[in-house]
């Protein structure tokens, strides 16, 4: 509880950090990104003036203090909003993040998961037989597929299993005859289409966890009570996952943070390449009309997603290891 | 974000480089030094086949008016043609021979992969070193912008930085990864030179009156060329990666021929759809042939500073 209490400030500051950078990025660039947005707007039809001073704050305004349109953005941001999309006029960009955001939380989250169970439980058995064929067909196939870029491994996917084999869909997050409700059908239609994106994430993510697994567990292995455990004549099995896997696994978790981000930054690109209806391809779609009001909107949400992501594991590490929690 | 039990591993890892320096060799100057340095790497296996390919991608890169049997932008050929002699993957939707494109697209890939992992790299020393040396509120503050720009996801920021920079090239996507791609190495670097403050060499110097850049170059880098060079690879990697991304997303600018744009073009003729599956294959594939190259030389690295990760013969 005492080392709870020890992160949240922390993560309040990096909170506050991110919501900062968020505010300060359209104002660093170049140009004035607040007067092309609403350039853009004009053509379109009327914006409400509370949408008009929203876009303003979050982008930016040539007069006005920094520190006013500091305050106007928090104030903005704390209830929600985040002004118009140009992209999907005249729809708020709340609403959009809304619909878009469950995707890929559903995606990135399953997928994660299961990534970091079947990488390390893989990394286990390389270490395990080490040097042995299993272990250095991981450990080359495993080098090789986190160097391949992920719309990479996602194309490959769509044209072999998407379209000569035509066992998946190659496009959208559900049928194109249905419209998202709570039905079984629905999410089974939703599952299914998943299921490639899924597996160009887990193919891409896997290898990260092994890799690093194996080589926490390799040292892990020399140790005395290891040793011990085995001249005690306990079945491999055991001495494998619970004597000498549980002491390997913490540093493996440390490294999360930065995961989460590669997978957040891999399923940018395969929403992309499957058109999925996440996140990741509503900046696609942002960034190639300009749509600064929803792109900003955006990096601040799967930014903020990433900090809490990476918060809960902190405060699970500290649960894991009594160590850290002094 | 705490990395305890790493720091504690860079910890280790610097006394035995410092034992390795100590017993291999009383007077080391940088040619000799380098040249055992390449021998260690080339006694790797993984390192040794991750320089071949780099080699053979590098040489390609260099050679590629000699190599490519036509001009990559010349649009002469028919559209969209399937693989033949003449053009052994094929032509693209706007009739460019996609294997001269690809032996061209090397140098894009390379130049970026080197030119913003160098930059990032020297970045992540400068600030290491100063967050580490300095101490105090200035390492204080340097370490909270560490650490933030290690939580936030680099690609999102890569897209957002790109598309504010009006104009679109390799130098902005450059200017992007590197920006965003310095967090980790400024990291590992911070850590190794607080531990490295307080040894007794670097404390004697100070007393000795040496002055604070000559003890920085001459005392604390050295110490950290191993970490520095794993550091560039690993930044280098993710480059060609970014880079590749970046272009594919259409954030580079497309009338010039690299990987990145070949599948960028290839994406946006259906290239997939319209069964020209090499157009995809072919860039992709090498890709992440140098990305798993440059990772590969780092196993060797690795191996460089922690002997307990080196291959039993």
């Amino acid at each position: 509880m005492r080392y709870a209490l020890h992160k949240i400030p922390v993560f309040l500051l990096t909170l506050w950090g991110a919501i900062t950078l968020n505010f300060l990025l359209p104002r660093l660039m170049p140009g004035t990104p607040s007067e092309a947005a609403l350039a853009k707007f004009a053509g379109m039809g009327p914006v409400s003036p509370s949408q008009l001073r929203a876009i303003q704050a979050t982008l930016g305004v040539p007069h006005g203090s920094l520190i006013s349109q500091y305050g106007q953005y928090l104030n903005d941001i704390a209830h929600g909003r985040f002004g118009i999309s140009y992209t999907y006029f005249p729809e708020p960009v709340s609403k959009l993040i809304i619909q878009a955001l469950p995707w890929t939380l559903a995606l990135v989250g399953t997928v994660t998961i299961l990534a970091f169970i079947i990488g390390t439980l893989f990394g286990v058995l390389a270490a395990w037989r080490r040097n042995k064929l299993f272990d250095t067909f991981a450990t080359v196939s495993c080098t090789f597929s986190s160097a391949f870029p992920y719309f990479w491994t996602g194309l490959l996917f769509l044209f072999v299993f998407g379209f000569v084999l035509g066992w998946f869909p190659i496009k959208g997050g559900y049928g194109a005859s249905m419209s998202p409700n709570m039905s079984f059908s629905f999410f089974g239609n939703a599952i299914y289409h998943s299921l490639l994106p899924a597996g160009t994430l887990l193919v891409s993510g896997m290898g990260g966890w092994l890799l690093g697994m194996r080589n926490n567990m390799i040292p892990t292995l020399g140790e005395d009570y290891v040793i011990f455990a085995e001249a005690n004549g306990l079945p491999s099995r055991k001495i494998a996952l619970r004597y000498a896997a549980r002491n390997a696994i913490l540093p493996n978790l440390t490294g999360f943070g930065m995961a989460l981000g590669f997978v957040v930054s891999g399923s940018i690109l395969t929403e992309v390449v499957f058109s999925y209806p996440g996140v990741g391809f509503l900046l696609y779609n942002a960034v190639i009309n300009n749509d600064y009001p929803l792109m900003q909107a955006l990096f601040l949400i799967i930014t903020i997603t990433v900090l809490v992501a990476n918060f809960l594991v902190d405060l699970l590490y500290g649960w894991l290891d009594p160590r850290v929690r002094r | 974000m705490n990395f305890p039990l790493l720091d504690n591993n860079i910890k280790n890892l610097l006394t035995k480089e410092e034992l390795a320096k100590k017993l291999s060799s009383r007077s080391s100057n940088s040619g000799t030094f380098i040249i055992r340095a390449f021998l260690t790497l080339w006694e790797n296996r993984k390192a040794r086949v991750g320089i071949a390919i780099l080699g053979i991608f590098i040489l390609t890169a260099i050679l590629a008016p000699v190599l490519s049997p036509y001009s990559p932008t010349s649009t002469n050929f028919s559209r969209s043609a399937a693989p033949s002699w003449a053009h052994p993957l094929g032509t693209t939707g706007q009739g460019q021979d996609a294997l001269s494109q690809l032996i061209w697209g090397t140098r894009v890939s390379v130049f970026v992969g080197f030119a913003a992992g160098a930059l990032a790299t020297i970045v992540a020393v400068t600030i290491g070193l100063v967050a580490g040396f300095v101490g105090g509120v200035i390492d204080t503050i340097l370490s909270f912008v560490v650490n933030l720009a290690l939580v936030v996801p680099s690609l999102p920021l890569m897209i957002v930085i790109a598309t504010y920079i009006p104009g679109r090239g390799i130098g902005v996507i450059i200017f992007v990864i590197f920006v965003t791609g310095w967090a980790w190495g400024a990291r590992v670097l911070r850590s190794q030179t607080t531990s490295l403050r307080q040894r007794d060499f670097v404390v004697a110097a100070q007393f000795s009156g040496e002055r604070l850049p000559r003890i920085v170059l001459r005392e604390i880098l050295p110490n950290m060329t191993s970490l520095i060079a794993a550091n560039f690879f690993g930044a280098a990697t993710a480059a060609v990666l970014a880079e590749a991304g970046l272009e594919f997303l259409g954030l580079g600018n497309p009338s010039i021929v690299s990987w990145g744009t070949m599948l960028y073009w290839a994406q946006n003729n259906s290239a997939l759809l319209t069964g020209e599956w090499a157009l995809v294959f072919a860039p992709g594939l090498c890709i992440a042939l140098l990305a798993a190259s440059l990772s590969l030389i780092n196993f060797g690295v690795d191996a460089l500073a922690n002997p307990r990760l080196r291959e039993h013969k």
